[in-house]
């Protein structure tokens, strides 16, 4: 763990990114401190979930930096399947592999990337679809289950491997509203055991209970960033209340 | 399929079934009855045509179906012999083109630049060109370890045709595969190899084997087109040829039709359940 006192588990600094001609980031900053929620707000296309993309590496910053811990893992030389060892990433769209049963998908990385033995890899597989409410359903396909269901199996796929960051990229805006509340749970749970996470989200309420941080994200910036409790009683930026009016009407 | 209700039905749902049934019997009727006329009417054609009395003693002359039948099911046993071993070759082929094109760092660039050359060239020549190329050119350079035996160089030719065209669909296929998949694996720590062995390719031959199995079919097929190598012993199409031009009675061309069908139908049947059976799946997921 990167707990030391005073280090953040993630800094950004700066942070660019670009497609073709749209810059979507413009020089983000942001600190994680360790066991934090942070949740990133904003419209769609404001950058919430190409931010997360490049905590993880799946995108490349087109300029400042970004540690986790105390590793800058924007430097040339940082191989990006060691960083994304470090870092959990849960999808909207779920991302789970179809044609492999559940437990195959909870223990995959955790055998190939880990190294981890099969029957041990199986075991904590196993307890983790447990506490998740799956017990039972390790043979299962993805395309058997609920979208609730699917969802909380990828939670436990990117737990499996102990991460130190979890991204979470809109992971309940693909389900119907009575799925909602079992993926929330969880978030919970993990918030009160000490997850570090970073969340994009577009559920308010939801936000407001468990983020320690809350930034507004707008025109590849972060505009506007505090407690919750600061963001959304006593936003500073017309452009946060506008935005804040809009979503919960 | 509808299982016995457990409610009273209404009036009007007995009456709704009980037109259904009408009108399915109808169409059967229909159905019936226009295959049979068709049918009458091509064979009528056919029978009462100026030169069906020359073309009946020609091409299904039975005493020459029965004299010329061993010599073809011996010459088909070659075909399926070349099929069987040029299917196996021709995945590995296919395969491995299909990965080279797909890889991406710098080092790979030769392998990347000579998969596409290689697609483009042996999918542009028909493959019977392809068989006279090898078959004839490939021994007359006289290298060290290149088979002169007919049998190899038609294995050759056959190969590297089908090879590009087997390329070509598995390409589709893991191109078909949503790149958030490959994203999820590369999230978890998979390198860009693991995730194409675990998570890309298993997904992307699963939908690619209908196609393959309709290349496989035409395969089959175009083994007959190593004929022109003259190989010992000869393939069916060719011990057919052998015997029309001794007897001059086409009706071993069709004796060697029936065998070559008779092997491509089961291929054919099970290529569309395989199809179903996939829609099946796709249209059932469902939550359980």
């Amino acid at each position: 763990m990167s707990g030391d006192a005073g280090t953040p588990a993630v800094r950004i600094q700066g942070v660019y990114k670009q497609y073709g001609d749209h810059v979507v980031l413009k020089g983000v900053d942001l600190e994680v401190e360790p066991h934090d929620v942070v949740a990133l707000i904003g419209a769609s296309g404001s950058g919430k979930s190409t931010l997360l993309r490049c905590v993880n590496l799946l995108e490349r910053v087109d300029d400042g930096r970004i540690w986790l811990g105390d590793d800058d893992i924007t430097e040339v030389s940082v191989r990006p399947d060691q960083v994304r060892r470090r870092v959990g990433m849960v999808f909207q769209s779920f991302n789970l592999f179809p044609h492999l049963s559940v437990l195959n998908n909870v223990t995959l990385a955790a055998r190939k990337v880990h190294g981890m033995r099969r029957r041990a890899a199986d075991e904590k597989a196993s307890a983790l679809l447990e506490s998740f409410g799956l017990a039972g359903r390790e043979s299962s396909y993805p395309d058997r289950l609920s979208g609730g269901q699917q969802q909380r199996v990828a939670f436990a796929r990117s737990l499996m491997t102990d991460p130190e960051v979890l991204l979470l990229d809109e992971v309940t805006s693909a389900l119907d509203p009575e799925l909602v509340g079992d993926v929330l749970d969880i978030i919970r749970r993990l918030r009160h055991g000490g997850m570090t996470m970073i969340m994009a989200t577009h559920e308010m309420q939801f936000c407001r209970e468990v983020a320690d941080q809350v930034c507004f994200l707008d025109g590849g910036l972060v505009l506007e960033r505090g407690t919750s409790d600061q963001v959304f009683t006593n936003p500073t930026e017309p452009r946060t209340r506008e935005f804040l009016r809009r979503v919960l009407q | 399929m509808a299982s016995a209700p457990t409610w009273q039905k209404s009036a009007l749902q007995v009456e709704r079934e009980r037109a259904r049934r009408q009108r399915s019997f109808r169409s059967f009727v229909i159905a019936t009855v226009s295959t049979v006329v068709l049918l009458g009417l091509v064979v009528w054609a056919v029978l009462s045509s100026p030169g069906w009395p020359s073309v009946r003693a020609t091409f299904f002359s039975w005493p020459d179906a029965e004299a010329s039948f061993p010599a073809i099911a011996r010459g088909f046993l070659v075909n399926i012999k070349m099929f069987l071993i040029a299917e196996p070759l021709i995945l590995l082929v296919g395969l491995g083109v299909a990965l080279s094109r797909g890889t991406r760092s710098a080092v790979m660039f030769p392998l990347r630049a000579l998969a596409v050359i290689y697609v483009d060239l042996f999918r542009g020549v028909p493959t019977l060109l392809l068989v006279y190329l090898v078959g004839f050119g490939l021994p007359a350079l006289q290298l060290q370890g290149v088979p002169v035996d007919a049998f190899a160089l038609g294995l050759i030719a056959l190969t590297l045709s089908y090879g590009a065209y087997v390329a070509e669909v598995i390409r589709a296929g893991i191109e078909s595969v949503h790149p958030d998949q490959r994203a999820a694996a590369r999230s978890l720590g998979l390198s860009e190899s693991q995730t194409t062995r675990s998570v890309v390719l298993p997904q992307a031959l699963r939908r690619v084997t209908p196609p393959l199995l309709n290349d496989f079919v035409s395969l089959q097929k175009d083994t007959s087109l190593i004929a022109v190598l003259g190989l010992t012993p000869a393939e069916a199409l060719r011990q057919a040829n052998v015997y029309t031009s001794f007897h001059f009675n086409y009706t071993p061309l069709l004796v060697a039709a029936v065998f070559f069908i008779a092997l491509t139908i089961p291929l054919a049947r099970f290529t569309d359940w395989l199809g179903n059976r996939a829609l099946a799946r796709q249209h059932s997921a469902g939550p359980a």
